[in-house]
């Protein structure tokens, strides 16, 4: 299945994913009548260490602890992709919990949000990676690294 | 005829059923429901009361999953007798089910003390079950004086859930803090002023003696006008079953790593269970949703002829009330040989990492939650924390802080 | 008054209706000329900081900012314009020798603009590049001057070393430490995919590149910074750098905080030391001592490489040429002055040098005349930036062309012209880690590939328009070419005629 991936020797720290992502969700038309003068709540992050920096999402992972443990049954996983029924988070973050990538995050409202791929909106492929300059973040099929 | 039977119907049976079915699409499945309801999300019954969910989103798999996955339910039975010779249960209605595999998924109970004059209350409540929210949800009404024993995390989102119904919540509990059980002071205390600000009255180092009608006369003599009382005070494995077939039992059920109890062919799952808590070394009843799960799976991959290892089970408990969360897991071995603390507190939030030796063992967030599964996930794999930048992770948690080759399988591939 | 204010040359007009102070044009100067006003949540810009480079235009992610020329207006008058009195204050500010990198921006004559080509009507039909076969294959070295046989009447094809071109272009010169590693890597890997060559410039070849050899121009300067053994041989072919077009005169020169780690390794100097390269090879005063360099190098690597001998266009190129011509030198290549460098004092790049295009008319006519045109493959750079330079470049007489301001405009150079800053926000000419990563080789490579192959094209449509199948048939076939606007002296020089005669 065609996951996100990241290269951190590509990734310049520019936090243009977030702001695509979060565009890409709005529903909205135009970037600046989405995202102008409203605190940001993307679906990606910037992980910036010692001179490093990556893009970190959901890794949609084949045994995902985040669905096993979510108390309402709000995460599921269709065809390999795990998304949220956000009429049945409680925003309880026990998904924030146990997420080993630090990749979940509620919205504004408090209830969880995650990246879909960009499955359900209008983007039609992940807007972080349609949207990174250094092609630092791609969308292709992998195996594991061993 | 070859078939699984799986005693109780919560989220254990549901991922016992999901692991058996990961292995064998066919053999039969029968569970035995002590509840009249398909599985539901058991920690959701305060939302209900809180008006967060409703009964229809409280469904735990879809309205086609028992039929979809061969499963025949039993409803408003429970096993009373386990024949590990003949491979049978004998059901309350004298029915006998023969099995290949048995799961033990019977949960747990509340605990009720006979506290004297308890005969004398009408409107007494424990809070465990969708039943019990719904029966809540019948007696509480906007004048109730709601008392509730037990500070616990039952007692507590009782109070959470009740807040906006009843006149007045009041939470008494012998210890000297809220979830003594979870939380230390600091944190407990930062807790409690939160649950205060949302009208919840609290009696600590203090609790019920006795009841005379709709009256509690605590133990510091203070007497407590109600009008419905919540009883939160524990609950205890259901373990009766396997104990009186010669299983060996703790507190829970003992468990090994596949989830198989010491009687052959027999194995248990979710809070009824007791197995091995890594992050303290020694077996704990670990009565979380996410451990029943996980449980639950294991068992039905190994019941089904599997080879499936649950071995990093560790406590982990969010527990968030009126927006103020507080994510812990693991323990904390501060005290032992080797143990150290690393706090950080702003008033806001806070921050504890329970480290031992070259392991996090345990932590507590409390506000800024964000990312905390890192944390988990350094405990529930016992890094060695010298492998990885601390300095830098212990102030947030990161990704970043793993060595590059950690990274590369992190990120790099499928997971 | 101890320092005069100089108005920044640009403006940074933000559009507050569209910014979403997302600060990616903060996090992507590294002039540092934008920064988060934190308690009005805005984005301030100082713009005295400004070169014009576009990368926070081309990141803005709601097209919020345009950068304009400044117009705030200095008394200028023809002789006195504005850049010219700038200039003055910033000598009397510092007292520096002004410093300027890519080619001379001045409105001297472009030739390449001033000459048309032919196209077939009726008569020798034109040919269609998408219906039939068309060579731009090209191969440089010493072509002999007879068809030799042997006793068994059979051609003799011993040739001299050949270098084999897929279209009559490569990368010109660009030093590891001039430019980027990431540079370097994209150019090393097209020039493969494309089947042309790239040239390591004087800096060394750094030992990831080695792979690339079959692709690579070694080259020898006067610095001799990198050369050794492995390095001759690890080439296609070597040039030994007799002068530049942005700098006839001139070493060149790397300043010590870019000699770190690998650059200072590749070049085999210590960390920190200043790349001096002097201005003449020390060891080369005569055609004699250049043939001695020359034979040297071959000697080195066993008379497999052909050797490249490239100088600037400068008044008396022809003269040189004929003398380069009969070094022993394969390939002579000729830089004209409006070709780009990394760094260069404003006034030589400005005002030292001729146009390739007159440099490159009177060095191939020079060389026939002599009878020494077969000697000495030709190859042409300074400035070529279209397929149409590249085939009126053939057509004044060039084997191939030389390019790098173009192929660095594929990699998102803006032309700035403030490489010497060693801050290019593209991570092109710089070192810095952090901006270095900002060019992904991979994308590099593509962006090279695309234009190289979209010139591909446009030659064989332009040939094909002539009637012409094979590149070599249009080289130094002057009739293709016709001047427009063009003084009588000029047209002699290029050998053409005017337009409509």
């Amino acid at each position: 299945m065609k996951r996100i991936y990241v290269n951190e020797d590509w990734c310049l720290g520019c936090h243009l994913c977030e702001y695509n992502c979060a565009f890409a969700n709005s529903g909205e038309a135009d970037m600046a009548a989405a995202l102008k003068g409203k605190p940001l709540f993307p679906r990606i992050h910037i992980e910036e260490g010692d001179k490093i920096c990556y893009a970190v999402s959901c890794r949609h992972c084949e045994d995902p602890l985040c669905v096993k443990s979510c108390i309402a049954g709000a995460l599921q996983v269709k065809d390999g992709v795990i998304t949220v029924d956000q009429s049945r988070c409680v925003g309880c973050l026990t998904c924030v919990l146990v997420c080993p990538y630090g990749a979940l995050a509620p919205n504004e409202n408090g209830v969880m949000q995650k990246c879909e791929l960009c499955l359900q909106n209008s983007c039609g492929e992940p807007a972080c990676v349609k949207g990174c300059p250094n092609r630092a973040i791609v969308f292709e099929e992998r195996s594991a690294v061993l | 005829m070859k078939q699984y039977v799986i005693i109780g119907n919560g989220t254990a049976a549901v991922s016992c059923v999901e692991g058996i079915r990961s292995i064998d699409e066919k053999t039969p499945i029968t569970i035995v429901s002590e509840e009249l309801y398909p599985a539901y999300c058991r920690p959701l019954i305060s939302y209900y009361l809180e008006g967060k969910t409703d009964r229809n989103r409280m469904q735990y798999r879809p309205d086609d999953f028992y039929e979809t996955n061969g499963c025949t339910v039993l409803y408003g039975k429970t096993a009373v007798h386990l024949s590990v010779r003949q491979k049978t249960v004998t059901l309350s209605d004298g029915q006998t089910l023969s099995y290949d595999a048995l799961c033990v998924a019977t949960g747990s109970t509340p605990f009720v003390p006979p506290i004297p004059g308890l005969e004398t209350v009408a409107k007494k409540y424990t809070f465990l079950k969708l039943d019990d929210a719904l029966a809540l949800e019948q007696a509480v009404t906007p004048d109730s004086r709601v008392l509730i024993v037990g500070a616990g995390l039952i007692g507590l989102k009782c109070a959470e859930g009740l807040s906006t119904r009843a006149k007045s919540i009041t939470v008494c509990d012998l210890a000297d803090r809220v979830l003594s059980s979870i939380l230390d002071n600091a944190c407990a205390a930062r807790m409690q002023t939160v649950l205060e600000q949302h009208g919840i009255r609290f009696l600590l180092s203090d609790t019920a003696a006795r009841f005379d009608g709709n009256t509690a006369i605590m133990q510091s003599g203070e007497q407590i006008p109600f009008d419905v009382l919540v009883l939160a005070i524990g609950v205890r494995p259901n373990t009766a079953l396997v104990r009186e077939s010669g299983g060996k039992i703790n507190r829970g059920i003992l468990v090994d790593a596949q989830m198989r109890t010491s009687l052959p062919g027999v194995y248990a799952a979710g809070d009824c269970a007791e197995g091995m808590d890594i992050s303290c070394g020694s077996s704990r009843v670990l009565a979380v949703l996410p451990n029943a799960n996980l449980q639950g799976f294991c068992a039905g991959v190994n019941m089904a002829g599997g080879t499936k290892v649950f071995d990093n089970a560790i406590p982990m408990n969010a527990i968030g009330f009126f927006g103020l969360h507080a994510l812990s897991a693991g323990s904390d071995r501060s005290d032992e040989p080797g143990g150290a603390v690393y706090e950080e507190s702003d008033g806001q939030h806070l921050k504890r990492l329970f480290l031992k030796d070259d392991n996090l063992t345990g932590f507590m967030l409390i506000g800024d939650t964000a990312r905390a599964g890192i944390y988990t996930s350094l405990i529930r794999r016992q890094i060695p924390l010298h492998t990885l930048d601390f300095d830098r992770l212990k102030q947030t948690p990161t990704t970043a802080a793993f060595s590059k080759e950690t990274r590369k399988k992190a990120f790099g591939g499928a997971v | 008054m101890n320092e005069l204010y100089i108005t920044p040359e640009f403006e940074v007009v933000r559009n507050e209706n569209r910014c979403i102070a997302c600060r990616v044009c903060e996090r992507q100067c590294a002039n540092e000329v934008h920064s988060f006003d934190e308690t009005r949540g805005v984005l301030r810009s100082d713009e005295i900081r400004c070169v014009n480079c576009q990368r926070c235009v081309s990141l803005c992610p709601t097209h919020a900012l345009k950068i304009v020329k400044n117009n705030c207006t200095l008394r200028e008058n023809a002789n006195w314009q504005n850049a010219t009195i700038k200039e003055i204050y910033k000598q009397a500010n510092t007292g520096g020798v002004l410093l300027s990198s890519m080619g001379n921006p001045k409105p001297m004559p472009v030739y390449w603009d001033k000459i048309l080509i032919n196209a077939s009507q009726v008569t020798n039909p034109p040919i269609d590049p998408l219906r039939e076969p068309m060579e731009t294959r090209v191969f440089l070295g010493k072509k002999p001057d007879v068809l030799r046989r042997g006793a068994d009447g059979k051609l003799l094809t011993d040739l001299e070393p050949q270098l084999s071109l897929s279209m009559p272009v490569m990368f010109s010169a660009m030093s590891y430490g001039s430019i980027s590693y990431n540079a370097h890597a994209s150019l090393a890997a097209a020039a493969e995919a494309l089947g042309i060559l790239y040239n390591t410039g004087e800096g060394g070849l750094h030992e990831d590149f080695y792979r690339y050899g079959a692709n690579t121009i070694v080259q020898v300067a006067s610095g001799r910074f990198g050369v050794y053994e492995d390095y001759l041989n690890a080439g296609a072919a070597i040039e030994i750098k007799m002068g530049q077009g942005a700098k006839p005169g001139i070493g060149g020169h790397l300043p010590g905080a870019k000699i770190v780690g690998d650059v200072s390794r590749t070049r085999m100097i210590p960390e920190g030391t200043d790349a001096i390269s002097p201005a003449p090879h020390h060891d080369i005063y005569s055609i004699e001592d250049l043939r001695q360099l020359v034979y040297s190098l071959k000697e080195a690597t066993d008379y497999k490489k052909p050797v490249i001998v490239k100088v600037a266009a400068v008044h008396n190129i022809a003269a040189i040429a004929s003398g380069v011509a009969r070094s022993g030198a394969d390939i002579i290549a000729i830089d004209g002055f409006r070709g780009g460098t990394g760094a260069a004092p404003t006034r030589i790049r400005d005002h030292v040098g001729i146009p390739i295009e007159l440099a490159l008319a009177a060095v191939d006519q020079r060389l026939r005349d002599e009878g020494i045109r077969n000697n000495v493959s030709l190859v042409v750079g300074g400035s070529i930036r279209s397929a149409a330079d590249v085939v009126k470049a053939v057509a004044l007489g060039a084997d191939a062309c030389y390019i790098a301001t173009a192929a660095l405009l594929a990699l998102g150079c803006h032309l700035c012209r403030t490489c010497q800053s060693g801050k290019c926000n593209w991570g092109i000419a710089t070192q810095r880690a952090d901006l270095v990563k900002r060019l992904n080789p991979e994308i590099g490579k593509e962006r090279l590939c695309n234009l190289m192959t979209a010139w591909r094209h446009e030659i064989m449509e332009i040939m094909g328009g002539m009637g012409i199948n094979s590149i070599e048939t249009l080289r130094g076939n002057r009739l293709m070419l016709r001047g427009i606007g063009l003084s009588e002296k000029e047209l002699s020089i290029l050998g053409i005629m005017h337009a409509g005669e």
